[in-house]
């Protein structure tokens, strides 16, 4: 059976995860992401009543369920510094990254 | 091994014994913190070799084992009950947390390199309410990484968790340092995370109780998301009364978190005592038959269920039944078969999004070579960062949401979602034909199975959660319990299903199936670690 990612839409999907991965690695879940298509092949022939509606979250949110809106005031957070302190470069109340490459818009 | 220790006790026997004044917290923490000492092992940890010999025979549930923080709130319990203070109602119970919940100023990995070194700033919703029940947090234990997997083994923590009833087996997944922990008699409770099975698999497959709550009947604040839509945090439990217990303390409504439900909290222990006469128990064809895809053709093909776990499913019916239930057989579940393939769409999109902030910035890893640009930095300290299975379920997500193929995947899962729910629906609807208060199945197509057996092939890893997941797209509460043991000595696990916050029943039926099953053989045997 062919594969119905092609190597090119695979490298693409990969440029647009933000990864870079080895040759072997890169074989690996081509592979694997061409079984998991072929597992989920039997979506298509579900029949479907086009007034079927989408399920986003299984449980029904009625009414009763749901919270109360609280009042619109602020509140006290957890301290800036604990959350400052997990940034792997922050310096003068910032977070810096590398440069950032120029993009042309088309 | 020693004779029975007071980290063999219930968490219930224990809060009494404690509040007795005949132990202490601090005895009680001094004795699950020997056990860990004498099963567990070395912790998992990052590029830690080969494994030893040695290695094969342990747990290693641990990831971190909070032992000087354990002691501070063990003591504060002490000194509560000595100045004749209400400890509260877990007072001196030893639990572990799933590594993919933050703890204020403990290392929170989700089992994942990119999160090596994050220090968690504040504690997840269900933990502190433990921990101001009197809970004494010991430790973050193993899982798969993100929670991506059925059997613990895609952590990048090693030596990853191994189950305690055969030490050559999968504790299961992804909450398999929780189910460990609890089977081995390191902690009698656990909190782990369900998002198609991930607590009540790892429970079958190491003989403990494991409750998947309702969607937002507990609180997903401070949980590292994996699947928004479909993750619940909940208990794992050496009993049904101590899961009830602890559902107790960690259930309601958070203001943290929008989801998490406002319906009002029952007395869950005390609906343990009510019995099953009456109650209407439900079995399914759908779910004594296990179903995988043809790889070559893409068509659903079916295999009979191991005839250990139905002889086990029907043999618990048969004592419900004793006890007063009414049994109603045939109930049709026709969507359950397509439980797995909806999974693999909705999960990886819901997890290529969540998992889109893990990019060195902000928190976690970064790696950078001299002169890269931020791109440069966003790739390297992904591909460094994310085990295969993580980057596996992002190109997943990322090409089944692409605007092209949407509507052919994500659109139509979410739509043949709607049909799994409406099979739950149909059948627990109080004034339908069937007016069940639960469906009764088994929790896993098989028991435990070998390590490195399965781990590498992504679709069969998956097909390990098909009798769970559809309760996940439902929302819908689900329960599994030890259910005896098969010819190999492996727990099996058998599983409730319930409507939408019937939780209380679930737990019901449960503890009246541990009481008809006290005496029973299986019962006594313990897990190979304790021999």
């Amino acid at each position: 059976m062919n594969d119905q990612i092609s190597i090119e839409v695979f490298n693409r999907l990969v440029e647009l995860a933000a990864m870079e991965l080895s040759e072997e690695q890169a074989a690996y879940l081509h592979q694997q992401l061409n079984n998991q298509l072929r597992a989920i092949r039997e979506l298509a022939s579900i029949p479907i009543d086009a007034s079927l509606e989408a399920n986003l979250h299984g449980v029904p949110y009625i009414p009763e369920a749901r919270p109360q809106l609280r009042e619109d005031a602020p509140l006290s957070s957890i301290d800036e510094e604990s959350i400052h302190s997990q940034v792997p470069q922050f310096e003068d109340g910032y977070i810096v990254v590398p440069d950032i490459p120029h993009t042309t818009l088309k | 091994m020693s004779p029975m220790e007071l980290c063999d006790l219930t968490a219930l026997e224990l809060v009494s014994l404690l509040k007795q004044k005949k132990v202490s917290a601090v005895e009680i923490l001094e004795s699950s913190l020997r056990r860990i000492g004498e099963v567990d092992g070395r912790p998992g940890a990052l590029d830690t070799g080969e494994l030893t010999e040695e290695d094969r025979a342990k747990v290693h549930a641990f990831i971190t084992v909070a032992d000087e923080r354990a002691l501070a709130q063990a003591t504060e319990v002490d000194r509560k009950i000595s100045h004749g203070e209400d400890p509260g109602p877990l007072a001196g119970v030893p639990f572990t947390v799933k590594d993919i919940f933050c703890v204020k100023d403990t290392v929170t990995t989700a089992a994942s390199r990119i999160l090596s070194n994050f220090t968690a700033p504040y504690t997840a919703t269900p933990v502190a309410r433990m921990e101001k029940a009197g809970a004494v947090m010991i430790g973050k234990v193993n899982l798969d990484e993100f929670t991506f997997g059925s059997s613990s083994e895609s952590s990048a923590y090693r030596p990853t968790t191994r189950n305690p009833w055969k030490t050559d087996r999968v504790p299961g997944g992804s909450s398999g340092g929780s189910a460990a922990s609890v089977a081995a008699g390191e902690a009698p409770l656990s909190i782990g995370t369900d998002t198609a099975g991930s607590i009540r698999q790892p429970a079958g497959f190491c003989g403990v109780v494991g409750l998947k709550p309702t969607y937002g009947r507990v609180s997903r604040f401070g949980l590292i998301a994996f699947a928004s839509s479909l993750d619940c945090p909940g208990p794992l439990a050496q009993t049904v009364s101590d899961a009830a217990a602890m559902l107790q303390v960690i259930a309601g409504h958070d203001e943290h978190d929008s989801t998490s439900a406002a319906v009002p909290v029952p007395d869950y222990m005390a609906a343990t005592q009510k019995g099953v006469k009456g109650m209407r128990i439900g079995l399914s064809p759908d779910y004594f038959r296990l179903t995988y895809p043809d790889l070559a053709t893409g068509e659903i093909k079916y295999q009979q269920l191991p005839a250990d776990i139905e002889r086990a499913v029907r043999s618990a019916a048969e004592k419900l039944a004793a006890m007063g239930a009414e049994i109603i057989e045939d109930v049709p579940m026709p969507n359950t078969k397509y439980g797995i393939p909806v999974y693999f769409v909705i999960s990886r999109v819901e997890a290529a999004s969540n998992l889109h902030r893990f990019d060195g910035v902000k928190y976690g890893i970064r790696e950078l070579e001299p002169g890269a640009d931020l791109q440069a930095m966003y790739r390297r300290t992904r591909n460094a960062g994310f085990g295969p299975q993580v980057k596996l379920r992002i190109l997943m997500g990322m090409y089944t949401s692409a605007a092209q193929y949407s509507e052919q995947y994500y659109q139509k899962a979410l739509r043949v979602r709607t049909l799994i729910r409406r099979d739950f629906d149909t059948i627990f609807d109080p004034n339908g034909k069937y007016r069940l208060d639960a469906l009764l199945t088994p929790t896993n197509p098989t028991p435990a199975f070998h390590m490195d057996a399965v781990y590498g092939d992504s679709v069969l890893m998956q097909y390990a959660d098909q009798l769970t997941v559809p309760g996940n797209h439902a929302g819908i509460p689900g329960l599994s319990l030890p259910g005896g043991l098969d010819d190999a000595q492996l727990p099996i696990g058998i599983q409730l299903l319930g409507a939408d916050y019937t939780e209380d029943k679930l737990l019901r039926i449960g503890r009246a199936f541990e009481q008809a099953t006290a005496n029973d053989p299986w019962r006594k045997v313990k897990p190979e670690v304790l021999r």
